[in-house]
């Protein structure tokens, strides 16, 4: 056997020690030690999808961008209706490079006075330098890396986070507020990225401990590792930075239209707005789409489509087992031609040849709280 | 029959020139759920330290690696019905395929049950 190895020196985050304490498998991750698993994906996956799992999330940038005319400033850098974002409402905004591809994928939120965004861990630093160079100098960022962030995820997350902290319940998926949890304050936000109902819990680092304890204690909360968030995630068809999106991927070939809302396209004015104005009047060459693969092998990442001749035609940037579907799912970037949900494709991996076909996302469909259902 | 095993943490049944080849319990307990083993056909022929073959996680796909050459005379036809059985029963029902044995010197270098057990103990 095989294992993967790597050459980082990961650094240690705040649950470090309360993730070995409880069985959890530490492996490299975006630069620090992460929990892959606790009993097992397959179990912490259809807890999730159940029940709740508490996720740590930690590794992931937190940021805090204020200032004169902060909307306009970050408007200019990423395509999202900044303006239009009201106190405690989130909205899912790209990073984009002057040709449109996309640097980070990430989440807004207006708080009090300031804009609260959270980037991915592997991207942060990069994220960070690439604000500072683009941001108006009287524009302040301030990296939260004192505050650790822990996801709750799962249909019964509700019940638990209410019971500590009552009045989350109030809040619906894409909104957040400032809760008292365990007597720490903390920053409470109904998102998270399993595609299940669920909380994400922005607090102290030095409260992380306490805080992970005291949610783990309620009955409907265990503790779930980085293997179940990527197959939750894959089943959610949500796109996983530096694997299904990266700096030459366009938001219109990743199927991120949504992101780019009616007044940011027509006003134009981001990084890239060009690019994407053509993508979107002429169809993008490729477009990601979902996979069901026959059999039970799983085509992951760095599989190809093929076709008749055996020629490479897309490629597989995400794949792996699904455990409520009980099949191999994938996501891909297939010829515009192609991306019809049913259209069979033929996927090649180590030689081996799989037939697929082209499915509508999410596989699993999602279980947010929308305000009024 | 006498049990062998490698560092790469396969084992191996040895009855004659005829030999039954699996992963450790360490192994399928690093691996986690197993979802699909791809197991050599009757009539393939494996080389030591070569991939013979492929057990796939819900995580990632892992190679497996004859730990003796020779040529398989059956792969575990009920892991593809059930491959959790590596999970379940790595050193039983779990086992990947059975081969005759082309050169029975190479076990000498192989380890035996303590020796293995010492090996995961330094992991």
């Amino acid at each position: 056997m095989s294992e993967e190895t790597t050459d980082e020196i990961p650094q240690t985050l705040p649950l470090d020690a309360w993730h070995r304490a409880r069985g959890g498998r530490m492996v490299p991750f975006a630069g620090y030690h992460m929990p892959v698993q606790f009993e097992g994906i397959m179990a912490e996956h259809l807890w999730t999808r159940s029940s709740a799992s508490l996720f740590d999330v930690s590794h992931m940038g937190q940021l805090l961008i204020s200032g004169e005319e902060v909307d306009e400033a970050l408007e200019a850098v990423m395509p999202g209706d900044i303006a239009g974002l009201a106190e405690g409402r989130i909205r899912y905004s790209l990073l984009l490079n002057d040709s449109g591809g996309i640097l980070d994928d990430l989440m807004v939120t207006r708080t009090k006075g300031d804009l609260y965004v959270v980037v991915n861990g592997a991207t942060k630093y990069d994220d960070i330098a690439h604000l500072h160079e683009h941001l108006p100098e009287h524009i302040t960022l301030n990296h939260m890396d004192e505050q650790a962030l822990i996801a709750l995820q799962g249909p019964k997350a509700v019940d638990a986070l209410a019971r500590l902290s009552p009045g989350v319940e109030k809040l619906v998926f894409m909104t957040a507020g400032a809760f008292r949890l365990g007597g720490v304050s903390c920053w409470i936000s109904r998102s998270g990225y399993t595609g299940e109902d669920g909380f994400e819990i922005s607090l102290p680092a030095s409260a992380a401990d306490t805080i992970a304890t005291l949610l783990c204690d309620q009955p409907e909360v265990k503790p779930a590792g980085l293997g179940a968030r990527d197959s939750l995630r894959l089943e959610a068809g949500l796109p996983l930075y530096g694997h299904d999106l990266d700096e030459d991927i366009s938001p219109v070939a990743a199927d991120l239209g949504f992101a780019i809302p009616k007044r940011r396209r027509e006003e134009g004015g981001f990084p890239g707005s060009d690019r994407i104005a053509i993508e979107r009047a002429e169809g993008p060459a490729t477009k990601r789409v979902g996979l069901i693969i026959e059999g039970r092998q799983p085509v992951r990442e760095g599989g190809t489509v093929v076709d008749a001749d055996g020629n490479d035609i897309g490629r597989v940037t995400s794949g792996g087992f699904s455990p409520t579907l009980q099949t191999p799912i994938a996501m891909a970037y297939v010829p515009v031609s192609l991306a019809t949900p049913g259209t069979p494709v033929t996927l090649q991996q180590r030689g081996k040849l799989f037939p697929a076909k082209v499915a509508a996302m999410p596989f699993v469909p999602h279980n947010y709280v929308r305000k009024g259902a | 029959m006498t049990l062998y095993f490698t560092k790469d943490h396969e084992w191996i049944a040895v009855d004659g020139d005829i030999a039954t080849v699996g992963i450790t319990d360490y192994a399928q307990s690093q691996l986690g759920d197993v979802v699909f083993v791809e197991v050599p056909p009757a009539g393939t022929a494996v080389e030591k330290g070569k991939e013979a073959a492929v057990v796939e996680s819900v995580k990632a796909a892992s190679d497996v690696y004859a730990p003796v050459s020779g040529d398989v005379t059956e792969g575990n036809a009920a892991l593809e019905a059930d491959p959790s059985l590596v999970n379940s029963a790595p050193e039983s029902d779990g086992w990947f395929f059975k081969l005759t044995l082309s050169n029975v010197a190479e076990l000498d270098g192989l380890l035996d049950e303590a020796g293995y057990k010492a090996f995961v103990a330094t992991l």
